[in-house]
Parts: C-alpha cells; structure tokens; sequence
C-alpha cells in the first residue's frame, strides 16, 4: 500500500471517540458491526455514503477521548483509506497505527480541503495531492518501522512477520 | 541530569540512568490493565499473534466493570471471553461480578498500584493512578495484548507541564472543580502527549481522593499522564492499601527538572466549577450559572453520583450529608453508585444508603453503566444530567441530543434536592 484515492468527508475540532463509536456499541468486537454504526452520532449518514478508500479529514485533537481501539478499527472498517488531521489525540494515533490504518498530520491540507474533494496520498513522500482543487498539501511522512507497521495491516502481524 | 517524576520512573524501567523528552524507549511494565470492553480486542489480538503465555499472571488486571452486571447477551459473552482467559492463565487480579469495582478505584483499593510503578491500561481513565506517583498511562487493546505477552511497551518520553498548587480549598470546593477550572484554563488538548505533574504547598488541602480525582481526568486535557509529588497523605493512603505487601519507590522531581510550562494554581480563588456539554474545557462557575436564563439557571433531569471520577467513600459522604432528611426534586431522577464494593458496603454500615433511598435516590452496585451511556441511567432526546463523571461528549450518557454537565459530588447533589444546577 504505496498511495491511495478517495473522497473526503471532513468534521471539525476535538472528534471524539464517542461519537466515532459510541460506547452503546461497544458490546461487540465485530468489525463489520463497528463498522456500521462509525460516525453514528456525528454524521447520521456516514455509514451509508461511505465508500472504500474514503479519506477523513478532522481539525485539531482528532480522535480524543477514550482509549478504544473500536474507534480506529470501525473507521479502518468503514473502508476508508486515510484520516488526515490538524493533530491527533495520542492514545488514537497510536492505536490507529497499531491497527494499520493510515493516518497523517497536516494542518495546510485540513484547511483547505472542502468535504466532497478527491484526494490522492502518496503514503512515502507525505504529499496529498487535492485533484478536485489542483492542490498540493505535503505532510511529514511516517519513519519506514511505522510505514512497516501499516503495510502489514497492524502491530501484531508486522510483529509476527518479523519473528 | 535533572528530570521530572515522570523522566524518572521511565528511565528506571528502562534501565537507563537518564531520559530526555521525545526520547524513545522500551520499558519494563509493573500492570497491565484491561476490562470487559477493551480485553476481548486484546486477548483476541494476543491469540491471533499466537502467544500462549503471559508475562506474570500477577501483573495483568482483567477488570469486569463496563457493561456489568451483564446488560445484554452480547455484554455476557464478552465478559465470558475474559473469564476463560483468565482462567486458562490463572491471572491474579481478574475481577468479576460480586467483587469488582470499577477498576481505577478498586485498583488502588486493593493496592495493585503503588509509587514508582509503570502501569499501562487499555481505559483512558487509567492516567488515575499518578495520584498515588505511579507513571500510568492509556493505551490501545493491542498495546496491551503486547504488554500482557512480553511484560514491555514502548513509550516516547513526555515532556512535563507543572502545576505548583498553593493555597487551601473553599468549603463546597474539591478536586474536582479543581481539575475542571485547569481544563478550563488549558484546554482539552492543553497538555496533548505531555505529562501534567502536580506539586506545592497546596498540596495539603487535597485528600488523596480530590488527588484521584484529579489524575483521572489529566487524559480530558489530552495528557499522556497526570502525577502529583507524594507526601504524608499519599503515605498515610498507602498504609491502609499496601501496607508492607510490597516495596515502593517514591521519586520526586529534581529542583532543576525542566518543564514546558508552569502554571500557578491557587486553590484559594477556585470556585464550584460545571463543564458545560459537549467538552470539558467548556467550564462556567456556578454563580455564573445561576444567573444564566434569566435567573432560571439551567434545570435538570437526571443527577449522576459516582464513577471512577467521584464514586469515592469521601464522595458518598459528601453526598449523604447534602441529601440527608431531604428529597430530590420532583421530575428528577438521582442514581448514585460508589465505586467499589467495599465503598459500596461502608455506605450500608455507615447509613448512606438508607439515607439516598429515603432521598429517593437509585443505590446502585459498582459499573461504568451510566457514564458512558451503556446502561443503568441512559439519557433521553433533550435531556439533561448533571454528572460527577469525566466526560460530556456528544451522546456520551445516551442520545446524541442529550446534554451532560460535568460537576463535584457537592454541586451535583445539590443539584437534585433543587431541580437545577446549584451549590
């Protein structure tokens, strides 16, 4: 997994894990369950218009709240490819790693992606490409253990990989 | 080198004489924390890598406290899952119904956690222990499946925010209020990443449960941990919980440690505080809330006493002496549960309960149940909650137009006996 391309969906400050998956959900650990209700209390309809290889695009503190992994998880789920955000809240970002799911900091890109634009990532230069605005945002790419990491889908498989 | 309490705990579990902010390490851990929510993603996840040990069973804490007793049947199967994990490693510190607490209390209670320790849970609620000056921290399902394999994780080293507390409470004021004016003042990603250490001569106006309370909450200003310097009463606590069980190690920041930041915190000039719905850096006093809507204030439906946050003895106190002999307001509905089971029955012998019943209160066993809108007090469209919980989120205590208010023990009973949000 090398680059992706999807339309945005984009949130503002401070999406919490609540209503990423609200915790009445939280009674099981089937993706696809977590999956359907993602966003549920946010964005109604999320589950219904997304699409595989749709891109999140959050404000600043992305993700904070609690520690459940069934946050990253039903949005990697979903279907969606990447969640760009100004920043990421720390047990999110680490967790979103740990399950494989790519994400990147870039306050630029944030402000002026509009929800609906088509986005290109190139997940080793960092550079987001907007098509549907002619735009170029560049985001710090990930160290090649944390890229290691994603490509194998999570912490636990690249671990297992390397013994 | 000078370090902070946190930089020191690190270095020590990672066998290193020093660590720098930003650095990278991998440490030794002394708990490893997971409850019914969060344990199955880990056990799934320590199964899937195909480990079939773990790393000390007296090191791993299995909490059942989210969705018990078991609201539904997929609530039972998750905490089946944990039971025979538990069982199948013959884990330690497994808790279930009948004797759990909700775990950031009871863990403390029965003296898991000490001074010194490094402890990871998948909870974010977890940051609760630095009140005793231990370095925990929240993490992810499979941060813990790796942890309860190898005993280690990974930590970046943080830097430090210190607050130099002076000064004594007002009466009607307690950590709580405390912890929610710093919220306020800093943000809900005031201290993202960082380590919020609390220190000084105010110290000594907070029991070590206004100190819990404190902690619990570091993570609600993005914090990686919260850890206040230890003292007698830090010392006194831990007599009544470890004992001579075990050996501790009390750091204490070097004079020259380097911080981020400082803030100056006077305990004095603190006030009753309310975070308002939907962040808890949404913060007003009470005085200012009373006179909000022209002198209505702002009514209520539901007040919620307890949780990890505020399920203390010290919180049912407080609590039982405002309700005592009176009656929560007509058309509200009071729920209050300690959060363990030995609080739980120190409010039977102590008369508590007699007195929250008489009030026309529910008396509720140990659960995370309401705070987080799982069971045993969900919100309906519209309503309002006046809560000693720890976050206000969005649909967090039930539908996504539901409105919580985050609050002391003192303001949220009086919050019942009165129909609105008052002290």
């Amino acid at each position: 997994m090398i680059s992706v391309q999807g339309r945005t969906h984009k949130y503002g400050d401070n999406v919490d894990t609540d209503v990423i998956i609200p915790a009445r959900y939280l009674n099981t650990t089937d993706i696809k369950e977590l999956a359907a209700h993602c966003m549920e209390d946010i964005d109604s309809d999320f589950a219904k218009n997304v699409r595989r290889g749709d891109i999140i695009v959050g404000g600043e503190n992305f993700g904070c709240g609690s520690s459940r992994e069934h946050a990253p998880i039903s949005i990697k789920a979903s279907g969606v490819s990447c969640v760009i955000a100004k920043t990421f809240a720390r047990i999110f970002y680490r967790n979103s790693i740990n399950i494989g799911l790519p994400i990147f900091e870039c306050p630029e890109a944030v402000d002026k992606i509009q929800k609906g634009d088509e986005l290109s990532i190139d997940f080793k230069s960092g550079v987001i490409q907007n098509i549907s605005r002619d735009e170029q945002y560049k985001a710090r790419p990930f160290p090649e253990f944390i890229q290691g990491i994603i490509n194998a889908g999570g912490l636990m498989s690249y671990l297992k990989e390397r013994v | 080198m000078s370090m902070t309490i946190s930089q020191k705990i690190l270095a020590k579990k990672a066998g290193l004489d020093s660590v720098v902010p930003g650095q990278l390490i991998m440490a030794k851990l002394d708990i490893v924390l997971s409850n019914d929510i969060t344990g199955p993603v880990a056990i799934n996840e320590f199964e899937k890598a195909g480990f079939d040990s773990v790393f000390d069973k007296n090191k791993i804490a299995l909490v059942m406290d989210h969705f018990t007793p078991n609201k539904d049947i997929k609530a039972a199967q998750q905490c089946k899952q944990c039971r025979e994990f538990a069982d199948k490693h013959n884990i330690t510190h497994f808790y279930d119904t009948g004797e759990v607490g909700i775990e950031h209390a009871l863990l403390p209670e029965k003296g898991i956690v000490a001074p010194g320790d490094l402890i990871i849970g998948a909870d974010s609620h977890t940051c609760t222990y630095g009140a005793l000056g231990a370095f925990s921290t929240g993490m992810g399902s499979t941060d813990i499946a790796g942890g309860m394999a190898t005993g280690e994780a990974w930590f970046k080293v943080p830097e430090s925010i210190r607050f130099n507390l002076t000064g004594v409470l007002n009466k009607n004021v307690s950590g709580k209020d405390v912890i929610l004016h710093i919220i306020g003042k800093i943000g809900v990603d005031g201290a993202l990443y960082q380590s919020m250490e609390f220190g000084g001569e105010g110290l000594k106006s907070l029991s070590i449960f206004d100190r819990l309370t404190i902690t619990n909450m570091a993570i609600e200003a993005g914090g990686k941990n919260g850890i206040f310097e230890i003292d007698e009463i830090t010392l006194d606590y831990l007599k009544t919980t470890i004992g001579d069980k075990r050996e501790y190690q009390v750091y204490t920041p070097d004079p020259d440690a380097k911080y981020i930041k400082t803030y100056d915190i006077d305990l004095s000039q603190i006030k009753p505080t309310v975070a308002f719905p939907h962040l808890p850096s949404n913060t007003k006093t009470v005085d200012e809330i009373e006179t909000m809507n022209g002198g209505e204030g702002v009514k209520i439906d539901q007040v919620v006493i307890g949780s990890c946050t505020n399920g203390w003895l010290s919180d049912m106190e407080i609590a039982a002496k405002i309700l005592k002999g009176k009656k929560v307001a007509k058309g509200v509905r009071c729920i209050v549960f300690p959060s363990t089971q030995k609080i739980f029955l120190e409010c039977i012998r102590l008369g508590y309960a007699e007195i929250f019943v008489e009030a026309g209160c529910v008396f509720n066993t140990p659960t995370c149940g309401p705070c987080l809108g799982g069971h045993s007090g969900i919100l309906a469209e519209g309503e309002r909650c006046v809560a000693t919980t720890n976050r206000n989120f969005v649909g967090r205590m039930g539908h996504p137009k539901s409105e919580v208010y985050l609050a002391s023990t003192a303001v949220a009973a009086h919050s019942a006996l009165c129909g609105k949000i008052t002290i």
